[in-house]
């Protein structure tokens, strides 16, 4: 019986905080127009946001590429078909390998910094004083980083995919020899500026939403103390991930899954 | 009755109830502000005091009654309405609660540029007179992180009068600070009463301080006012409770022992 009140209380819980969260995502959209008029804000946060991510997203990208070129020389060279190497490269990072690779970078790295800037906001009371002082902590705090994530995910994905590519291009053809021409001309070939590229960066954006909401409702929710915003940015991380994985799935299936 | 009452007292309490889990922290209190007076709020840590002032600042909701500020109930107004008259008062945190990512100035220049389209010009002038008169001009460039707990209690004092309120609320203004720091804002504070015409409330438990510059005081304790009068008024208190809370005595009423079982007891349980 204490089990059960247990698990009902947990579940009761659990749903609470889903419903306050979707709450919070209404609060922050209908926030967003504020921001046409105060852009240096949003400016500020793209280049708090974005910068942080940067370098981690580009070396990344670089590697995840010079993978791809050699896994997919070594496969593709048992068919014959190594000069397919652009498009192998190019197709994977654009549709998949990009947008999610990206968006759990900028989870761990920006998502992490997002919630545990907000929740020591919290903490200090800094949120509370800005309600006393009449300015709106969502619109002045939470709705500019909102944005800024949302903007700031498909550049990075597009970053990493661009970096990517000139990986796989470095090890396929500066190491193992395909053939230049090849691989450039069967990627342009063959990747769909619709189907691939647009499919693509629906995902990032997809993410860009879903982590930087997740961020930035585990900051303004947390307790706030310090053990609070170190749990809350656990959370962030974790969840981020798991929502990225999963919406990945869910994206996937119904871009190119013809189910 | 409320005309009278509008001119007396700028907040009016009436059997404000507050419940936080099964606790009820407040349950049945009375309490008025006089306009351009002192107000203090006494009592022991833990009592609500900050959840008080959050109350009137309309942060939280009572579970029963009213909060009345310059005639207007506080929890029945609509965001607008509320943010204008929050615009009109002025909260100093124990904390400070400053923007740690802000100067100085603009953290004295925050509320203003929020909430005005003055010229910058302006703003820096009235930025420079609301640091000058807690003393501070001359650390508009210093970031929060390089303040003592003092001198950022006075530049967040600052900002709470950069749109010149009609009344402050001060949250434990002397907890934590050294003599010299405690007795400049003491100072400060009574200074602003007189020279702004302010309406102050007082929250805290440093009896000699808040004694010395309230008009009226009341102490509060379990949720009910248990004691309130002018300061000489309380010192001379018939409650045994007031008593022993305004001469700082560590036994009395309010038991120096958090309620437990018997001693020997206890020590003797961990044998079985
Ligand atoms: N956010 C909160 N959640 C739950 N309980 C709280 C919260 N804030 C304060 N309390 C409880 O409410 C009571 C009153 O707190 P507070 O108003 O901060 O007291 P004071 O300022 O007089 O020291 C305390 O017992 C405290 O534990
Ligand atoms: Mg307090």
């Amino acid at each position: 019986m204490n089990a059960l009140a247990r698990l009902g209380r947990t579940g009761l819980a659990f749903f609470e905080r889903l419903g306050r969260g979707h709450v919070f995502l209404a609060q922050m959209l209908y926030g967003l127009p504020s921001m046409l008029l105060r852009p240096r804000l949003v400016v500020q946060q793209i280049y708090s946001v974005g910068v942080l991510s940067l370098l981690i997203i580009a070396v990344s990208g670089l590697f995840v590429g010079m993978v791809l070129g050699l896994q997919g020389y070594n496969t593709l060279s048992d068919f014959g078909a190594a000069e397919s190497l652009g498009v192998m490269v190019a197709l994977t990072l654009v549709r998949e390998l990009g947008p999610v690779v990206a968006a759990l970078l900028y989870g761990g790295r920006a998502g992490s910094a997002l919630t545990a800037e907000i929740g020591l906001m919290k903490a200090t009371e800094q949120l509370s004083g800005m309600e006393m002082m009449a300015v709106d902590p969502v619109r002045r705090v939470i709705v500019p980083r909102f944005l800024a994530g949302m903007i700031v995910m498909p550049l990075l994905a597009a970053i990493f995919s661009a970096i990517g590519v000139y990986g796989g291009y470095f090890v396929g053809v500066g190491l193992l020899g395909v053939d230049e021409g090849a691989f450039w001309s069967q990627m342009q070939a063959n990747v769909d500026l619709h189907e691939d590229i647009l499919n693509g960066v629906i995902k990032s954006v997809v993410f860009g939403v879903v982590v930087t909401w997740i961020a930035v409702f585990e900051g303004y929710d947390c307790v706030p103390t310090s053990e609070g915003v170190s749990r809350a940015t656990t959370r962030t991380v974790v969840h981020s991930a798991l929502a990225v994985l999963g919406l990945d799935f869910v994206l996937t299936a119904l871009m190119f899954g013809d189910v | 009755m409320s005309q009278d009452g509008e001119q007396q007292s700028l907040v009016e309490i009436r059997g404000l109830r507050f419940v936080r889990g099964t606790r009820a922290i407040f349950d049945g209190l009375d309490i008025d502000i006089a306009r351009g007076k002192v107000t203090a709020i006494m009592g022991p840590s833990g009592t609500g005091k900050t959840t008080l002032l959050k109350l009137i600042g309309g942060q939280l909701r009572p579970t029963a009654g009213t909060v009345t500020v310059d005639g207007q109930n506080v929890h029945r107004l609509r965001r607008g309405g509320l943010y204008s008259l929050r615009k009109r008062m002025g909260m100093l945190f124990q904390s400070g609660a400053l923007l740690t990512d802000l100067s100085v100035y603009d953290n004295v220049a925050f509320p203003l540029r929020e909430h005005t389209d003055l010229p910058e010009v302006m703003v820096r002038d009235l930025v420079l007179m609301k640091l000058q008169a807690v003393g501070l001009r001359g650390a508009r460039d210093l970031m929060p992180s390089e303040l003592s707990g003092g001198m950022a209690r006075r530049i967040a004092l600052a900002r709470a009068i950069a749109l010149d309120p009609m009344m402050i609320m001060y949250d434990e203004p002397f907890t934590g600070l050294d003599p010299i720091s405690k007795a400049a804002i003491v100072e400060l504070i009574d200074t602003l009463n007189e020279a702004l015409g302010l309406t102050s409330i007082v929250v805290s438990h440093d009896v000699q301080e808040t004694a010395a510059i309230s008009d009226y005081i009341y102490v509060l304790a379990e949720g009910k006012v248990v004691g309130q009068g002018t300061p000489d008024e309380l010192r001379a208190s018939p409650s045994e409770w007031v008593r022993q809370f305004m001469q700082g005595l560590p036994d009395g009423p309010v038991p120096y022992h958090y309620p437990a079982t018997d001693y020997a007891e206890d020590l003797l349980a961990g044998n079985g």
